[in-house]
């Protein structure tokens, strides 16, 4: 473990906790522009965190010590997902503690966590949106799982780091699979950042919503962790496309000047892929709940495509 | 006594349960006597039990004749790594169990409290001794002997007739399968007229008869184990159990089948086929896909960890059809690193799914329901049960950092770790396989989620419910022994799997232990830029943010706190009703996966006085097999019958025509 690592690994947390806000904060701003209405400051997610952990956090009576504690620990497995996910530097000391499926374990972690504590309460709403976030889960969970192991199949690794380094060494070859993987990569990040063709983040029905739907009961810094762990999320998943399908630009082991210039392309690529979110979501409409099961059957058969063609031509 | 081996050892323990049970028939209504004094002492004896078996691990294979049964038929045993594996868990699950059956069985429950624990004891007992058997004549005494001292546990309630129904289907499927494993050992032992395993081993079949042997064992350990379509019996049985014996008979009992089939394709056939393999994987995979569907749509908690215990069963009998597939075709590593899978999965499986079980019977206890419509918002009234039946259900959602998922994990591993069968269809079809695996580990999850989420969260259903008690000191000893199992697996992948190197390197003859032990804390089977995943890593860092999170909010911030009545958007006439019922969360399974289900519904109109809603979900198995075969059966039983004519004139004239016949024939 050298001091580059480190100090990469921390680098990389840091700019992960910071970030993410800002990402979402981008994405809304581009979908208010999109759709003609006056945009809110990008830093608005900043200004929401600020005023939630001052509020006082109003529980319900009968609310159990696991209500309270599944923020906490959505916000621990969404950081230490943003840690292990290659953003800036390939050398991160973390990074074998979790390869690509332990990654999914650990969104799979979160998600278990925060629908028990949506159950917690005992609402109608609460009740519904567990049963609907874990319907997404279960349908997007093998597909990721496949366009994971598609890129893997490159790499004849499903350490993250590794697919990274070997993704960005290659030659500018075309892989047919990594374009299939590619597109079905994109429909389960949609769904399982709760975005809009299958759950809308500005809704406020509360029938219509799933991810919404889980954090009614919650209020002050509880919630406030809640959305921090939702943008890093969606922070996490940017980072995972862009790792594995534009994998230019972050930094190898023991190279500080390719570490410092990986941030700044980290940001540009990061708002690229924001307008890239913000224009898919303002082209498509929400679909019915019965709906996202055909949605995500497609991403799942686009990643075996994926993984098939790979096989066949032999990548 | 270093000249002891430990063989004599166990066969001590096996003696002194039998001892124990005993005793119990001699105080036949004493609870307290029995459940204080006989239970604890057997679950100290599974320890012992565990213990030697841990020590046996890796020595050598050791053999001892007993002459007990027919004269010129004495018993062989023999204990090697595979059966000091098996014996580990058997132990390891009996400690906790026994602990907790001291406190769990009360009066008034039909079989008297000292017979209990005769069968109880027997069916540990029995559950070594077919691991250790080592010749066909003792596995088919022991198995037997399991099967019928389990089949009067699971009757423990015979005053109820659905339990009797229950327990005779259980009967019947036992046989039919231990039929198929009788024949298994007779096409095995080539017409030599030696029963033993020894000679088993020596005789090379042809590929033909060695198909059929394969066959029939997968038939006779398929009934036992619960794979499709035999599984029928097991969703009817768990529950009818008492929950000890439930927990029991899902944990170990299902495993014995396992190590039968390891047992007879890796060591007793001289070769696999890879077409087994492939046929196994291929049912194994339908079992898990078939049993977690309908786990998820179960209203009834211990039906539905029954289901969840098909779906176990086939995820570990996949991977044993994967290892064959390795094995097959020379490929040690990687069929080591399958089977690596499949034995974490046994022995994670057998921890978890007890301490489900023990949970559903704390529960049980408390309420007197088993119905999750009737169930809610426990964790406030038991929260010890509560806070030990996550563990269990995190572990089997197969989440990280507990055992089921470094089980899963590995069996991924060894499915991506193909670089290339040299047989093109098979590699075309394993990363799909891995995506059903993938699909059947999420559904997994759902299932948990709900199975938790309904009993032990949200409002309770029922007003009785508030009253509910925790567990007892017993209850609770049992528990956080298997807890504590769950957590040891979870977070020390590398030790374990260097314990149980010795049984991989017995059956394929190549280990995983000194690749795990080269990356150090790390479990890396291939290397660490191949794959890794550390637990403790994992664990530590989720905790650390977690801890660093809260001391900066407090710290930052504050950390007042209002309580209030719940929120629910404003709407204040919510009531427990009005929460999703297990039906409800079953819905969207119900949906996507109707060709799965045989389904009545019953759905009110818009005039009904008393609107109902009523969904009853069939196992189709029964309505395409069974129903059809039982048919088949009653017609030709019709058949016989009209043989039967009651008239004595009528059979002094069968006899007339078979003495005319016969005398035919001889003079020919």
């Amino acid at each position: 473990m050298s001091l580059y690592g480190v100090s990469s690994q921390l680098l990389e947390i840091i700019a992960a906790l910071l970030l993410a806000p800002l990402l979402s904060g981008w994405v809304g701003q581009w979908r208010a522009w999109l759709q003609n209405k006056s945009a809110p400051s990008l830093l608005q997610p900043y200004r929401l965190l600020h005023k939630l952990f001052h509020k006082e956090s109003v529980l319900a009576e009968h609310a159990s010590p696991l209500f309270r504690g599944a923020p906490y620990i959505a916000f621990g497995c969404m950081t230490l997902a943003c840690a292990i996910v290659p953003t800036l530097s390939t050398d991160l000391p973390l990074a074998p503690a979790a390869d690509a499926i332990a990654l999914v374990g650990l969104f799979a972690l979160a998600r278990v966590f925060i629908s028990l504590a949506a159950m917690d309460i005992g609402t109608a709403f609460g009740t519904l949106g567990a049963r609907r976030e874990m319907l997404i889960g279960f349908l997007a969970e093998p597909a990721l799982l496949m366009v994971l192991f598609s890129t893997s199949l490159i790499s004849q690794s499903t350490s993250l780091t590794t697919m990274v380094q070997t993704l960005s060494q290659r030659d500018l070859a075309i892989y047919p699979g990594l374009a299939f993987a590619g597109v079905a990569f994109t429909m389960v990040s949609l769904a399982e950042n709760a975005r809009v063709p299958v759950d809308n983040p500005a809704t406020h029905l509360e029938l219509t919503m799933i991810h919404e739907a889980l954090i009614l009961e919650y209020s002050g810094r509880h919630l406030a962790l809640l959305e921090w762990a939702a943008s890093l999320k969606l922070f996490a998943y940017s980072c995972i496309g862009l790792a594995l399908f534009f994998p230019w630009g972050i930094a190898a082991a023991d190279a500080p000047l390719a570490l410092l210039l990986a941030l700044p392309v980290l940001v540009l690529k990061l708002a690229a892929g924001g307008v890239a979110l913000a224009l898919l979501e303002t082209f498509s409409a929400k679909m019915r709940i019965f709906r996202v099961p055909e949605f995500l059957a497609t991403a799942f058969l686009m990643a075996v495509i994926g993984l098939l063609v790979h096989i066949l031509l032999g990548g | 006594m270093n000249h002891w081996l430990h063989l004599d050892w166990v066969l001590v323990v096996v003696a002194a349960w039998l001892l124990v049970g005993l005793v119990g028939v001699f105080a036949l209504r004493r609870l307290n006597f029995v459940a204080r004094l006989l239970f604890p002492a057997g679950g100290a004896l599974a320890l012992a039990l565990f213990g030697v078996a841990l020590a046996a691990m890796g020595s050598g294979p050791e053999v001892a004749v007993l002459p007990i049964g027919l004269p010129t038929l004495p018993f062989h045993l023999r204990l090697d790594s595979l059966s000091a594996f098996f014996l580990m868990v058997i132990g390891a699950t009996a400690a906790g169990v026994s602990a907790f059956a001291a406190g769990y069985f009360r009066r008034g429950e039909g079989t008297p409290p000292g017979l209990l624990c005769l069968e109880y004891h027997l069916f540990l007992a029995s559950m070594v001794g077919v691991v250790l058997a080592d010749d066909a004549y003792a596995f088919m005494v022991m198995w037997e002997t399991m099967a019928l001292s389990s089949f009067f546990l699971v009757t423990a309630n015979h005053r109820i007739p659905e339990i009797r129904r229950a327990g005779y289907l259980y009967l019947l499927v036992a046989h039919v399968g231990a039929i198929a494993i009788l024949m298994c050992f007779g096409v095995l032992q080539a017409n030599t007229g030696d029963y033993s395993f020894a000679n088993m081993r020596a005789q090379s079949l042809s590929p033909f008869w060695a198909s059929i042997a394969f066959a029939l064992a997968v038939f006779g350990f398929g009934a036992k184990a619960g794979l499709l379509p035999l599984h029928v019996w097991l969703p009817e049985a768990h529950p009818a159990a008492p929950s000890p014996v439930s927990a029991l008979m899902s944990a170990v009992m299902l495993k014995t089948a396992v190590y039968g089939l390891l047992r007879v394709s890796f060591d007793l056939l001289s070769y696999p086929l890879w077409w087994w393999g492939a046929a196994l994987l291929a049912l194994g995979l339908a079992t898990a896909l078939f049993g977690v569907v309908f786990a998820a749509v179960q209203v009834d908690m211990k039906r539905l960890l029954a289901y969840s215990s098909i779906e176990n069963i086939g995820l570990i009998v996949a991977a044993v059809g994967l290892a064959l597939v390795f094995a097959a075709y020379r490929m040690h590593a990687l069929a080591a690193l399958a089977l690596t899978a499949a034995l974490y999965h046994v022995a994670s499986h057998a921890l978890f799914k007890s301490l489900l079980f023990l949970g559903t019977g704390s529960v049980l206890h408390a309420t007197g329901e088993r119905n999750l419509g009737r169930l809610g918002g426990l964790m406030r009234c038991m929260p010890w049960v509560a806070w030990v039946t996550l563990v269990g259900v995190l572990a089997s959602a197969g989440l990280p950092p507990l055992g089921g998922f470094v089980a899963e994990w590995l069996l991924l591993q060894s499915f991506l770790f193909t670089p290339g069968l040299p047989n093109p269809v098979l590699n075309m079809l394993i990363p799909v396989v891995a995506a059903l695996i993938a699909l059947v580990a999420a559904l997994a999850g759902y299932t948990m989620v709900k199975f938790f989420g309904i009993i032990f969260l949200g409002q309770p259903r029922e007003d009785k419910l508030a009253r509910a008690h925790d567990a007892g000191p017993w209850e609770r000893t049992g528990m956080s022994w298997l807890v504590a199992g769950c957590i040891v697996l979870g977070l020390l992948p590398v030790p374990f799997i260097q314990l149980i190197d010795p049984v991989t390197r017995l059956l394929v003859s190549a280990g995983l232990g000194e690749a795990v032990a080269r990356s150090g804390w790390l479990l890396a089977p291939a290397g660490v830029d191949r794959a890794s995943y550390g637990p403790v890593v994992f664990l530590l860092g989720v905790a650390a943010s977690f801890a660093l999170a809260w001391l900066l909010v407090r710290r930052l911030y504050h950390g007042r706190v209002r309580r209030a009545p719940a929120w629910a958007c404003g709407f204040p006439w919510g009531n427990a009703r009005m929460q999703d019922t297990a039906e409800g969360f079953g819905q969207p399974i119900r949906q996507i996966f109707e060709p799965f289900f045989r389904m009545r519904r019953e759905l009110p109109t818009p005039f009904d006085e008393r609107p109902r809603y009523r969904v009853d979900i069939d196992d189709p198995f029964w309505f395409w097999l069974y129903l059809p075969v039982a048919a088949l059966v009653a017609r030709v039983a019709r058949l016989v019958g009209l043989l039967q004519q009651g008239r004595i004139a009528v059979y002094l004239m069968f006899s007339f025509v078979t003495l005319i016949v016969m005398l035919v024939v001889v003079a020919r």
